[in-house]
């Protein structure tokens, strides 16, 4: 493992983030504070971490309608991101945005998405893109299970190991597609094998365990980025919540999601290696606990504040227009 | 200077022409190349199911991708390119194929920019070949440019003749929107004067082909020159002037010059390939009723498909696609 001091509570501070962000969201929409449809991160925050942790800004990521934690993970503000969650103006992406379609191309995150595996395409083209200019640059596909049922996963993967473009797939699997067990849908017990059929790739990790992730994904990114095509990483993940807030989680046991959440946590396994392993200090971590706290007051406080949109917003950018 | 050239050889001069002042262009679809990457002394390449791309694979062999028969993954796959430093035209081999590919444009091309706040532009391109008139039955024959016309962030384009259909092409390709550019099979065999060398007929301006003050007659794409051949028999039996007028754009549409027709004439017949149901023809007489109420001195008259899938028998065929007959019936009847 590479990964100095500096990289390690970077990670970790990434990771908390995601965690305390959801977790606000939560409040604020059981608290009637927040509209929309919200689909939290909580739980699989080692995985979009341990990822992005090897991307720089130039490296583009598509997303999912769970899609704050791959913001997060790739860079972008979270005041911004409060922001649009909140319908604001300040929004980082003025408000039009929400939740599902939150997005950031100057960190190189070209969108959460609402269409389950309609990212993947997308990530795709980013790929070829990437080879015929000659970037450099790599793709990252962010999925989950349920999305390796839909064409554009199939179409999308075939189309990539044959013109060995420089993506990597990545699925969380998370062990539900909305409220249907994995199991129920898929007839493979690893979706790492879906690759076999395209001659790819594929690794497997623990996506609860950031280093895990981490390592998979350099070994990944290595193979991409030197010419010989695609990889598809699979993570096995836990949802620690529901589909989405207000979910009644009827469909899974209280104790399955018990034993994931007391036994499982990523960031706790992330602070127990570490402080085993004399890497960081737990008083070091508690401080970055404080200051995400901090800076997520400071956000929501911001974005409830700020301006709604102007209504003359309403029809601008729909079509790029010269010189506007 | 000019030429004569058939549709085809336009489009495919268009697409070398942007090609050539590009680097960031590509052209990807199913048989784009098709085969013209292959050695062999008997071997030739395809260009396309219609030989329209044919020769363009030799002079830029990196840029012009044959993909697999996977819509989805293939207009998905220009969609990302767009937004990340290509400007690809995709071939959706026929119009029909919407079916199969119209998540990437309907919830991602089109959406794109306005979801993230004005940061992205898709300067994606799709051409599409669109329409009746090769017996191609049901499923390689309708006409659904109202369904992209009707999508917010898309825009649509349909030329009537090859002259256009180059210049629309290259401002097409050139524009930083998503653009559908319709080539209708009623015309894909035509020819006409080209001129050479780079020009962009610009997006979102009809044009009118004969100036007449008795009757609006409204085209676009293959209905042109059944509106022209009606205005010529109008002429000479019945001694009615029409104003023609090729919309070349369905969206953005060119309100103005619809408008402006009617305020001349009083009486606008539209014409239109696809079934009437939520159309271009409807949409236009829906403006002429809202906008131009005061100018018609006659109800606005539809001549559209009928509300059928396009049946295969080459009479059954014929009978589908607006006539010539069937303007001049409209038009006598407003009189």
């Amino acid at each position: 493992m590479n990964l100095d001091r500096t990289q390690l509570l970077e990670a970790y501070r990434r990771m908390r983030r995601i965690r305390s962000f959801e977790e606000r969201l939560s409040d604020l929409v059981t608290a009637g504070k927040m509209g929309g449809f919200m689909h939290l991160y909580l739980g699989e925050e080692a995985v979009a971490v341990g990822v992005c942790s090897h991307l720089s800004d130039q490296d583009i990521v598509t997303s999912t309608h769970r899609g704050h934690g791959h913001c997060i993970a790739k860079g972008v503000g979270i005041a911004e991101m409060m922001a649009e969650l909140f319908g604001r103006a300040t929004g980082i992406c003025k408000g039009k945005g929400g939740s599902m379609h939150i997005a950031d191309l100057d960190k190189g995150m070209l969108g959460a998405n609402g269409i389950v595996g309609a990212g993947i395409p997308l990530a795709t083209g980013a790929g070829l893109s990437a080879q015929l200019r000659g970037s450099g640059e790599v793709a990252v596909a962010f999925f989950g299970d349920g999305a390796t049922n839909q064409g554009a996963f199939h179409e999308s993967l075939n189309m990539a190991a044959n013109w060995k473009l420089p993506v990597l797939y990545v699925v969380e699997n998370n062990g539900f597609g909305e409220f249907t067990p994995t199991e129920f849908v898929i007839p493979v017990k690893d979706i790492a094998v879906r690759a076999d059929s395209y001659a790819m790739k594929s690794l497997i990790a623990d996506g609860m365990d950031f280093f895990d992730v981490f390592e998979k994904t350099g070994e990944a990114l290595d193979h991409c980025r030197s010419g010989q095509g695609p990889v598809l990483l699979e993570c096995k993940t836990y949802r620690f919540g529901g589909h989405f807030v207000g979910d009644p989680l009827v469909y899974r046991s209280k104790e399955e999601a018990e034993d994931w959440i007391q036994n499982r946590d990523p960031l706790d396994g992330f602070e127990q290696q570490c402080v085993e392993a004399s890497l960081v200090d737990a008083s070091d971590l508690r401080q970055i606990d404080l200051e995400v706290k901090e800076e997520l007051d400071a956000a929501v406080e911001a974005a409830e504040a700020a301006p709604m949109p102007d209504p003359s917003e309403l029809t601008a950018d729909v079509y790029f227009e010269e010189g506007a | 200077m000019s030429r004569k050239l058939g549709f085809g050889a336009a489009i495919n001069e268009a697409i070398q022409i942007a090609m050539q002042t590009d680097p960031t262009v590509i052209l990807m679809g199913e048989d784009v190349a098709g085969g013209g990457k292959r050695e062999g002394d008997d071997i030739d390449e395809m260009g396309g199911v219609l030989g329209t791309t044919r020769g363009l694979v030799k002079s830029f062999p990196d840029r012009v991708l044959d993909t697999p028969i996977s819509e989805m993954g293939l207009m998905g796959t220009g969609v990302g390119a767009a937004a990340t430093g290509l400007r690809p035209i995709v071939e959706l081999m026929f119009m029909d194929f919407l079916g199969t590919s119209l998540d990437p444009l309907l919830n991602q091309a089109a959406k794109l920019r306005y979801m993230l706040g004005g940061k992205a532009r898709i300067p994606l391109t799709v051409r599409t070949v669109s329409g009746a008139g090769m017996q191609a039955a049901a499923q390689h024959s309708q006409s659904l440019y109202w369904i992209t016309a009707g999508i917010p962030g898309l825009k649509t384009v349909i030329p009537s003749n090859p002259a256009d259909a180059k210049g629309l092409l290259l401002a097409a390709i050139r524009d930083d929107n998503p653009v559908v550019f319709c080539e209708p099979k009623l015309i894909l065999r035509t020819s006409g004067e080209v001129p050479e060398g780079d020009y962009e007929v610009p997006i979102g301006k009809a044009q009118r082909i004969r100036e007449g003050h008795d009757v609006s007659l409204i085209g676009f794409g293959g209905t042109v020159p059944v509106c022209q051949k009606a205005a010529d028999k109008l002429a000479r039996e019945d001694g009615i002037e029409c104003d023609v007028i090729d919309l070349r754009s369905l969206q953005p549409l060119d309100e103005e010059a619809i408008l402006g027709s009617l305020e001349k004439t009083g009486r606008l017949v539209v014409v239109d390939e696809s079934t009437p149901r939520s159309s271009v023809a409807s949409d236009v007489a829906a403006l002429c009723v809202d906008q131009g109420f005061d100018f018609l001195e006659a109800p606005v008259k539809r001549v559209t498909a009928p509300h059928a899938p396009v049946p295969f028998s080459r009479t059954l065929e014929q009978t589908y696609i607006p006539s010539a007959e069937r303007v001049i019936a409209a038009v006598r009847e407003q009189a």
